[in-house]
C-alpha cells in the first residue's frame, strides 16, 4: 500500500495548527514526533497506564489509542499548555511538587492533566469519587497517596476552602475506603 | 505508528456502508479501544479499516418520534453516563457503562463498539439485554431493526451483514416506562478490569407496590453471549415482594445460565455469584422503585 497522508487542523494549547500526518499515526505520535510536545509520554501504548493522557474538548483521552486524524477540529491541551508565558507553573503542578507527588516523573504529565480537569470542574468530589477519577493512571513510584493529596488540596483551594485544604491528612480529613467485594 | 494497511475514512453513514461493500476485507473502526489495541498486539496487524469515528451524526441521546430512547452508536460511555435522558429513564445504563475500564477509556469507548464486538463481558450488554434494546442497523439498502435477543449469534458474532453498520440503539417506551434497574459488576479490581460476571435487573412494580409486575434480568459472562434468565423472570412476575420469592427467583437463574471455567474465574464461582447478584440487584431495584421487601 502506498503511504497515506492527511492534513489535520486543530487547536493545541490554544494555538491553531495545521499538520501533515501519516494516517497510521496515533495522536501521541503526532504530538511527540511532529510537534515536539514530549510531555506526552508513552508507557504501554495500549490504553492502560494513562501516561499519554491529553485533554481533548475538555475530556481526558489516552492519546496512544487515538488516531492523529481524529484530532481534526478538536481543541487539545498537553502539559506544556498549563504553564504561564514565562514558564510559571500552574497551581496543580506546584501542588504535585509540594506534596512530593513526583518521583521519576513519568506518570506526572498524564496525572496532572487529569487533575487539572478535576480541579477546574468546580465540584467538591468525595474521596471515593476522586480515586475513581484518577483510576486511569498508573504510578510505579509514589504509591498514589501524595498524588491524591495534591489533587484534593488543589480542588479545595479552587473552591475557596483554604483552611480545609491545609487540614487534608494532618487531621484525618481523608477517608480511607473499606475494601468491597461488590461494587 | 499503527500497522494499518489502508484506512478508509467515512464521511457519512452511507459512505461508510459503500466503503464496506467495496472493500469486503476491511473492518470497522469506531472508538478503537479494542481494535487499535488488537492491531498493536498483532491480532489485526496490517488489516484495512473503515474508520467511522468522525461521523458525529452517530453521537448523542434523544427521544425519537416513537418515544424510544435513541442512543447514537458512537456515543461514548462518559457521555451516556452524563446524559440527562439516560439519568431520568434508564440510569442503570449510565451506571453500568461507568464501570468500563477507566475514565479515559470511557471517553473513547462507544456503546456501538461495545455491542458490535459481540463480547459477553461488555458492561453495557447485560443491561441492554434486560431492557429489550433494539439495534438499528443501516446498510446501503436502508435501515432494519434487530431486537437484542436476536442480535448475538455466537461469541464475537452479531447480526451485521455485509455493508452494514449499527447506527443506534433504541429502548422502546414500553420497556423503560416506570422501570427501575440496578447493575452489579463482579470483578477483581475496582478499575480497568473486565467483569468476572455482570448482572442487570430491572423491575416494574404494581401500583400499590405490593407485587412485581415485570422483572427482567440479564447476565454477562454467564454464557458465551449475554443472556436473560427467562425461567426466573416467569416465576417472579405477578408474585408478591417477599424475601422468600426473591430467594426462589435468585436460585432459579441457575436453570437459565451456563457459565464456563476461564482463567478469570471458575464455573462454580460464577454460578454462586450469579445467584447472589440476582438477589442483591432485585432488592436494590425494589428500593429504587419505592417498594419494600417483606421478609
Ligand atoms: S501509553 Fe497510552 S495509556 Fe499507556
Ligand atoms: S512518579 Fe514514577 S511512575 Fe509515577
Amino acid at each position: 500500500m502506498s503511504k497515506q497522508y492527511k492534513v489535520v487542523h486543530c487547536t493545541i494549547n490554544g494555538k491553531e495548527i495545521e499538520q501533515v500526518v501519516d494516517v497510521r499515526s496515533s495522536l501521541a505520535d503526532m504530538l511527540r514526533n511532529d510537534l515536539r510536545l514530549t510531555s506526552v509520554k508513552k508507557g504501554c501504548e495500549v490504553g492502560e497506564c494513562g501516561a499519554c493522557t491529553v485533554i481533548i474538548n475538555g475530556e481526558g483521552f489516552n492519546s496512544c489509542i487515538y488516531l492523529a486524524v481524529w484530532a481534526e477540529g478538536k481543541e487539545i491541551w498537553t502539559l506544556e499548555g498549563l504553564t504561564g508565558p514565562g514558564g510559571e507553573l500552574s497551581d496543580i503542578q506546584q501542588a504535585f511538587i509540594d506534596e512530593g507527588a513526583i518521583q521519576c516523573g513519568f506518570c506526572s504529565p498524564g496525572f496532572i492533566l487529569t487533575s487539572w480537569e478535576i480541579v477546574n470542574a468546580g465540584v467538591e468530589y468525595t474521596d471515593d469519587q476522586l480515586r475513581k477519577l484518577l483510576s486511569g493512571h498508573l504510578c510505579r513510584c509514589t504509591g498514589y497517596e501524595n498524588i491524591f493529596r495534591a489533587v484534593k488540596k488543589t480542588m479545595l483551594r479552587h473552591l475557596g476552602k483554604f483552611e480545609e485544604a491545609e487540614l487534608v491528612d494532618s487531621q484525618g480529613i481523608t477517608e480511607y475506603p473499606e475494601p468491597m467485594p461488590f461494587k | 505508528m499503527y500497522d494499518i494497511g489502508t484506512l478508509y475514512q467515512a464521511e457519512t453513514v452511507e459512505h461508510a456502508c459503500r466503503l464496506l461493500l467495496e472493500h469486503p476485507e476491511a473492518q470497522v473502526l469506531a472508538g478503537g479501544s479494542d481494535v487499535l489495541v488488537q492491531i498493536r498486539e498483532g491480532r489485526r496487524a496490517g488489516k484495512d479499516f473503515v474508520d467511522i469515528y468522525m461521523l458525529d451524526e452517530l453521537r448523542g441521546v434523544s427521544i425519537d418520534d416513537e418515544e424510544n430512547i435513541r442512543i447514537g452508536s458512537l456515543t461514548s460511555f462518559s457521555h451516556i453516563t452524563k446524559d440527562p435522558i439516560i439519568q431520568k429513564y434508564i440510569n442503570v445504563l449510565g451506571e453500568a457503562v461507568d464501570m468500563v475500564g477507566g475514565p479515559q477509556i470511557r471517553a473513547i469507548g462507544t456503546i456501538g463498539g461495545n455491542t458490535c464486538n459481540g463480547v459477553t463481558s461488555a458492561d453495557s450488554a447485560s443491561t441492554l439485554m434486560a431492557w429489550d434494546a433494539v439495534m438499528e442497523v443501516t446498510g446501503t439498502e436502508g435501515v432494519r431493526r434487530v431486537p437484542i435477543k436476536d442480535w448475538y449469534i455466537k461469541a464475537k458474532q452479531v447480526d451485521l451483514r455485509a455493508g452494514e453498520i449499527q447506527t443506534a440503539i433504541l429502548i422502546p417506551k414500553e420497556s423503560y416506562e416506570n422501570c427501575f434497574g440496578h447493575y452489579i459488576k463482579y470483578s477483581m479490581r475496582n478499575a480497568l478490569d473486565i467483569a468476572t460476571t455482570g448482572c442487570s435487573v430491572n423491575v416494574r412494580l404494581s401500583d400499590d407496590k405490593s407485587t412485581f409486575e415485570r422483572v427482567r434480568i440479564g447476565y454477562g459472562v454467564a454464557s458465551p453471549v449475554p443472556v436473560r434468565a427467562p425461567s426466573a423472570e416467569e416465576f417472579i412476575n405477578g408474585k408478591e415482594i417477599t424475601g422468600e420469592n426473591i430467594k426462589l427467583f435468585s436460585e432459579m437463574v441457575l436453570e437459565d445460565i451456563n457459565p464456563r471455567d476461564s482463567w478469570r474465574a471458575g464455573r462454580a464461582l460464577r454460578r454462586h455469584i450469579s445467584v447472589v447478584m440476582a438477589d442483591r440487584a432485585i432488592r436494590e431495584c425494589v428500593r429504587l422503585a419505592g417498594g419494600e421487601v417483606h421478609e
